[in-house]
Formats: C-alpha cells, structure tokens, sequence
C-alpha cells in the first residue's frame, strides 16, 4: 500500500529503534514532526539551538554507542548543524541528521530558507544526498542508518524536500540494503596480523597506543588482556583515555601534545609501536620526522585510508579493533619487559603531572581530582581549552567512568550539550560537564533545553576569565600582549596590563544569575575548602547544578609541545 | 615519496547527481593535484566512468586511491598507471589570421600529425585532433611556435584498458 513521505520517514525511525530525537523545528519539517505527533514512543528533545542540538545528539551516541538522529529544516536550520557535523565527522560519531528542503519545484531558485546543504556538508559527512524521487526514499533512509553505524562511524546527511515527504509511494521500510561502493570492513587479514605480532614479540621496548578507536570497537577488555598477556606498556590518545582503566600498573598515560611526560618520552624511545585505532594526529606526532624515531610501527585501523596517510607504517593491519584483538589475545606470549618498565617509571618519577597550589582561587589539578573522586564512574564530558587538558591530565578514568570530548575538531561549545545529550542516554549516570568560561559561553542558551526536559548534569566551569588557551600562547610565545582573549569588560581590546590579576574590570557574564535565571541551581567556588562541599551538594541536587571555580589566569598546561615541534621536545 | 610523475586512475561511480563535485572536491580539499577530468556513461546506464589524470608522488597516490574508495558512490577504482591502456583525448584548434603560406603549413602538419582539417575559411582552419594526451601536448606546442593566433580546445583524456596492446 502506498503511503506518504512522512509516514515512511516515522516507520523508518521506528524500525530502526529510534526512541530520542533531537529536533528543532521549521516550515520544511512540520510534516514529519505531524507525523511524530501522532508516534507517541519517539520522544522529541527540544534545543534551543541547532549546533547544540547536534551536539546533543553527538553526546547521546557518545554515551550509548546508539546512532544519534537529528531533524532539522531548511536554510538555516541546515546550515546550523555544520560545526557539529564536522566534529562528529573527525571524531567518528555515528548520526543521521535528516533536513528539510524546499520543495524540488523550488529547489535553485533561491528560495526562501533554501541551501545546498548537502554541497555545503560533502566533505565533513561519510555520506550525503537529497532524496530527489519519492521511490528511493525508504532505500536512501536504510543507507543512512547502515553507512552511520557500521566501519568507521560518521554523520550521514539525509535531505528530504517538501514534495518528497507529502507524495505517496511504497511503504516498505527495507530490513537490509546492498551498497555496491560501500564495503566496510568486517575481517582481518590474518598473515598480516601474524607479522604485526612477530614483529611486536620480537621488540625490547614495546609500546601499545590506543585510540579512540578501541572504544568504538568496543575492545576495551580485550586490549587490557592483550596488554597483560604481553606485559606491554600502554599509552593513549586523548579519545583513547579511559580504554584501560587509569590504575592498572601498565597505562603510562596520555601521549601527544599536553601528553605525560612519560607517555612521550616511551613513544620517542620504544624500538616497536603497536598503534591501533588511531589515526596518528598531528597533536599526536608532532614533527612527523622524529615522531618514534627509532621504532618499527605496527598500525591497525578499521580504515584503509587512516594507514600510512600521515605516518608512513611498516605493518598495516586493516581490521576493526576489536576483530584483531581477539587473535592477537590467542596467540599473545608474555614479554621481558621489566627493565623498559622500570626506564618508563623513572621517567614518571623525573616528571610527574603536577600543578603548584596556586596563590589564589583554586588549581586545575584539586578540582579534577575532586570531581573524579566525588563522581566515581560518571561520564566526563568536556568542552575545548585549557580545562579539557587539564581534564585529560587530571580526571582518573576507571573501568565504570568514561570522557566525552571533542578530540578532533576542537569545537568550543560542545561540552554543555553533550554532557545534556549523553545524560539524555545514559539518564542512570551522573553526567559532569568540564567546560571553560569561553566555551561555555557558546552554547549556554542549552540550559533551556536541560531545565524543561528535565536533564540533571552538573556543569564544572572553570572560570579563568580568559579564553586560555590562545592566552596560554600569547604569555609563553607572544610576550604577553593579550589581545581579545580576555574574557572582561575592558575599554580596549589590547590587554596591556601585563599583570592578569588586576581584578579593576567588570566580568561578564554573571554565571550565578544566569543559572538563576533559568531555575538551575548555581555554586561558586573561590577557594580550596569549598570545592568538595560544593560538589556534594551537585550530587546530591535535583536540578541541573552550575559550579563556577575560580581558577588563576595565569595557569597554563604543561608539559607542552609546540605545534610542529618533536614530541621529546616537552616544556615543562 | 616516490617520484612525482603524471598516473592515471579510471572511476566507476554511481550516475548520481552531485557525485562529480563530491570526486573533485575530494581533490581541491584535501589539496591533490587534478590535471584532468573527464566522464561519461559505460554500459550500464546508472554507472559513469571517469578517467583522471593527477600529478603526484607514490605515498600521495596511494592516498588518493584509498580515499577515492572510501566515497560511497565510487564503485571501483582502476590504477591505469601502469596498465596497457588505449588512451585518447579529442583536441580542436582554430588557426586564425593565417597567410596562404601559413594555411599550407597547416595541412603539412595534420598530414603529418594524422589529424583532420575539418574547416575552413579563407584565412583560417580548423584542426581536429584525437590523439594521445601527450602527442596533443606535442601538438600544442608546435601549433603555437608556428601560428601566433590561436584558439585550442582540448576534451581531457579517454582511457580504456587494452587487451593486447597498448596505446599512451
């Protein structure tokens, strides 16, 4: 039987499994939303913006490893998504954002609200097509869903215009679809897997480092097992913090750009790198000449095209994580590592992470320490800045708890709608937003969004009145002439006072009556003493809780890399 | 890296709107050097094919081909760099403003070339020309050094693999 667009579009959703929407409404989707309407067991999540509401769909994929699904309208509905999509693209996000469009009678005129959305997103989603004959609809859609979830994950984007979602046509929803240009890849070569652990087996300063990757893969034990088996040193990325839990005696930390010292130093030394789900980012490498120097590298991605594309392997391993893994833990063998163990642990020991108790407000380091031990197993989810590396530093990640964050992309006003999407997923879990002042400030109209569905996450603001991160730039390589990254009401953009604690200027905004305003509860915190009550209480709280930290200015992350310098080349 | 040399890659992509931008902006965003495009229908009327030309080195090829292959819609990709392929590329050339010595040097060189006068007028004829990529080059080049007005309108090359012999 025939049936319109609409309803296919709804049947689709359904079948699918779709119970959470992130929508925003428009004159190009209120036919689907009529439809949704009358579903009553898809909920739709109002945001108030539609960056965020992507991003809300991003933590809510983030946290369930379901598909996050989006629907927006036409023109600038559309053109909103864009940032996210990005972000989602790089770190890997499984979405289906469906948009509105004009009607194709319409489409090329100009229209009122309409873009060539899906021109505008073909380089930053895996796929993205308007759905231009009513006939196709039910195939493309079964595409969208089967391209988001499976190999590397990405955002697809679904464009239906206004005609297409009215005509009628067939009511089948497809249980499966054959794409001939899209095989992802579902095995391992296994003369090739041989190789890579040979070569591993053969190593005297063998080093493993995880991606972000193994998460997706859902490889996490099986990776802790092959570590163990082998006694091999573990180092990850910041999208791979967490895969092993931060305790065990083989996790040397984070590597890359604000990585542990030690963590870098294994990498510069180690005579045989494991890498495996990660795509050798330049915040991970560095200068590409010196980065491992003198190891063998041993690569292993879901994806042909992240091998060998910005470092040069010597044994590419195509295989999803997890797949390569389950043989790798079949064969492994225990290693002689303890003397590379114990030249790693020296280096811990020369330079550990650590901050100085600052002279006023509060220190990075107390905060994250404090919120990992009041909310044991929670997810993290950060914004971008300052606060997400010391997060990365500082968080301990258990086998319960896990970070959220925006790795590749660096997307400021992430943090606040993730932490609400991945609450929205996850609604048994404490959800605990790290963000920044800056970043905060980018998506803060969100709060809405939390208070009237009834979202609880706690918001960390780490309040340093600065965008710190360029400000950290400006005092170490640019003598210190803060332009525009000072966060107060000034009478010149050039903040010549190079002393940053003149405290003169006003500071805008007032965290505490914003979070008033909407009816969240709001908590500042100036000095040591309080952090631990404050984030008591959070916990404790019913209703979506704010904490602003007072955090020095003049703190600044270290160890650092300089972008384009050799990973053993660390400030510290 | 590998030397930097001309390679040639046929496409089989799925006749779709959009997906001749979506392969060229792969090329301009990611910074690959295109130096030609061309595509057109194969037997089977919901797939094109495309033959590209690229100048790069290996580890940048290498690229190109794994990220041609991760697009949805591209079906096959075909490395004709080092395959016996027949190649052709169709080349026009106006030659205006000519002395009756100079058209007579015109028709010397297509019969030389084995290309075609296919018009003509009283100072001036038109060449047609299907030859290789790089025989047009030569083409070119020796059109430009003879005549000083000239209007040249080149296709892009055409490739199919050879069966037993090859043509490049």
């Amino acid at each position: 039987m025939d049936i319109a667009g609409k309803k296919l579009i709804v049947k689709a959703l359904m079948e699918e499994g779709v119970d959470k929407v992130f929508a925003y409404p428009g004159g190009m989707i209120v036919d689907i939303m009529d439809e949704l309407y009358q579903k009553a067991d898809i909920e739709l999540i109002l945001a108030r913006h539609e960056q965020a509401l992507v991003h809300e769909a991003e933590g809510y994929a983030r946290a369930t490893g379901k598909t996050g699904v989006c629907l927006v309208t036409s023109g600038p509905g559309a053109t909103n998504t864009i940032t996210a999509i990005a972000d989602a693209h790089y770190d890997s996000v499984p979405l289906v954002v469906i948009t509105g469009q004009v009607a194709q009678d319409l489409i090329g005129n100009d229209a009122f609200q309409e873009v060539d959305i899906v021109g505008m997103t073909r380089s930053i989603t895996k796929y993205g097509v308007t759905v231009r004959d009513r006939k196709s609809l039910g195939r493309i859609l079964k595409m969208a869903f089967v391209i988001a979830s499976t190999g590397k994950p990405g955002p697809v984007l679904i464009d239906i215009p206004k005609d297409i979602q009215q005509a009628a046509g067939p009511g089948e929803y497809p249980d499966q679809v054959s794409i001939r240009g899209y095989k992802p890849n579902e095995s391992v070569h296994i003369g090739q897997l041989k190789k890579a652990y040979k070569l591993l087996k053969s190593a005297k300063h063998p080093m493993i480092l995880a991606g972000g990757g193994v998460r997706i893969s859902g490889a996490e034990d099986k990776l802790l097992e092959f570590a163990h088996r082998m006694n091999i040193p573990v180092a990850t990325t910041i999208m791979g913090k967490g895969v092993i839990p931060e305790d065990d005696p083989l996790y040397v930390g984070n590597s890359g750009m604000h990585g542990r010292y030690a963590a870098n130093m294994a990498i510069m030394e180690c005579d045989v790198l494991f890498s495996i789900g990660t795509r050798f980012n330049d915040r991970i490498t560095g200068d590409l000449n010196e980065f491992a120097p003198k190891a063998r590298i041993i690569h292993v991605d879901v994806e042909t095209a992240s091998i060998s594309r910005n470092v040069v392997v010597d044994i590419p391993v195509v295989s999803d994580a997890a797949l390569a893994l389950e043989k790798l833990v079949e064969w492994a063998e225990p290693m002689k590592t303890d003397k590379w163990r114990t030249i790693i642990a020296d280096w811990e020991k020369e330079h550990p992470l650590s901050m100085k108790k600052p002279a006023y407000g509060v220190s990075p380091q107390q905060v994250c320490e404090a919120i990992s031990d009041t909310f044991s197993g929670a997810l993290f989810v950060t914004d971008v800045g300052q606060h997400q590396m010391w997060a990365t530093q500082y968080i301990k990640l258990n086998s319960d708890s896990r970070l959220i964050t925006s790795g590749g992309l660096g997307t400021m006003g992430f943090g606040f709608p993730a932490a609400i999407g991945a609450k929205i997923g996850a609604p048994e879990r404490d959800v605990v937003c790290i963000t920044g002042d800056g970043g905060m400030q980018m998506n803060m109209q969100e709060m809405a969004t939390a208070m009237c569905h009834g979202i609880k996450t706690v918001t960390c603001i780490f309040n340093n009145e600065y965008l710190g991160m360029v400000r950290q730039m400006q005092q170490m390589f640019f003598g210190k002439r803060y332009g525009i990254t000072s966060l107060r009401k000034q009478s010149t953009w050039r903040d010549t006072s190079k002393d940053v604690t003149n405290r003169e200027s006003q500071y805008v905004p007032d965290f505490m009556k914003w979070a008033d305003a909407y009816g969240a509860l709001g908590i500042r915190v100036t000095e040591e003493s309080e952090i631990l009550p404050a984030l008591t209480q959070a916990k404790a709280s019913d209703l979506p809780v704010v904490i602003e930290f007072t955090i020095p200015p003049e703190e600044v992350v270290l160890p650092m890399v300089q972008g384009g310098k050799a990973m053993s080349e660390m400030i510290l | 890296m590998g030397k930097v040399k001309k390679r040639w890659i046929a496409l089989y992509v799925e006749n779709e709107v959009g997906v001749l931008a979506k392969v060229a902006g792969l090329f301009s965003g990611k910074s690959y050097n295109l130096s030609s495009l061309t595509v057109g229908t194969t037997e089977h009327e919901d797939i094109s094919r495309m033959t590209i030309g690229v100048t790069s080195d290996d580890i940048t090829f290498e690229q190109i081909k794994k990220q041609l292959n991760t697009m949805v819609e591209v079906i096959k990709v075909v490395d004709l760099t080092d395959m016996p392929i027949h190649m052709k590329e169709v080349l026009f050339a106006k030659l205006k403003r000519i002395t009756a010595e100079e058209k007579a040097e015109a028709f010397r060189i297509a019969e030389t070339y084995g290309i075609t006068v296919i018009d003509i007028d009283r100072d001036a004829v038109l060449l047609e020309s299907t030859l290789t990529e790089r025989r047009n080059d030569e083409l070119c080049a020796l059109l430009r050094a003879t005549f000083s007005h000239i209007d040249i309108v080149r296709g892009g090359a055409v490739a199919v693999e050879g069966l037993s012999t090859s043509c490049r």
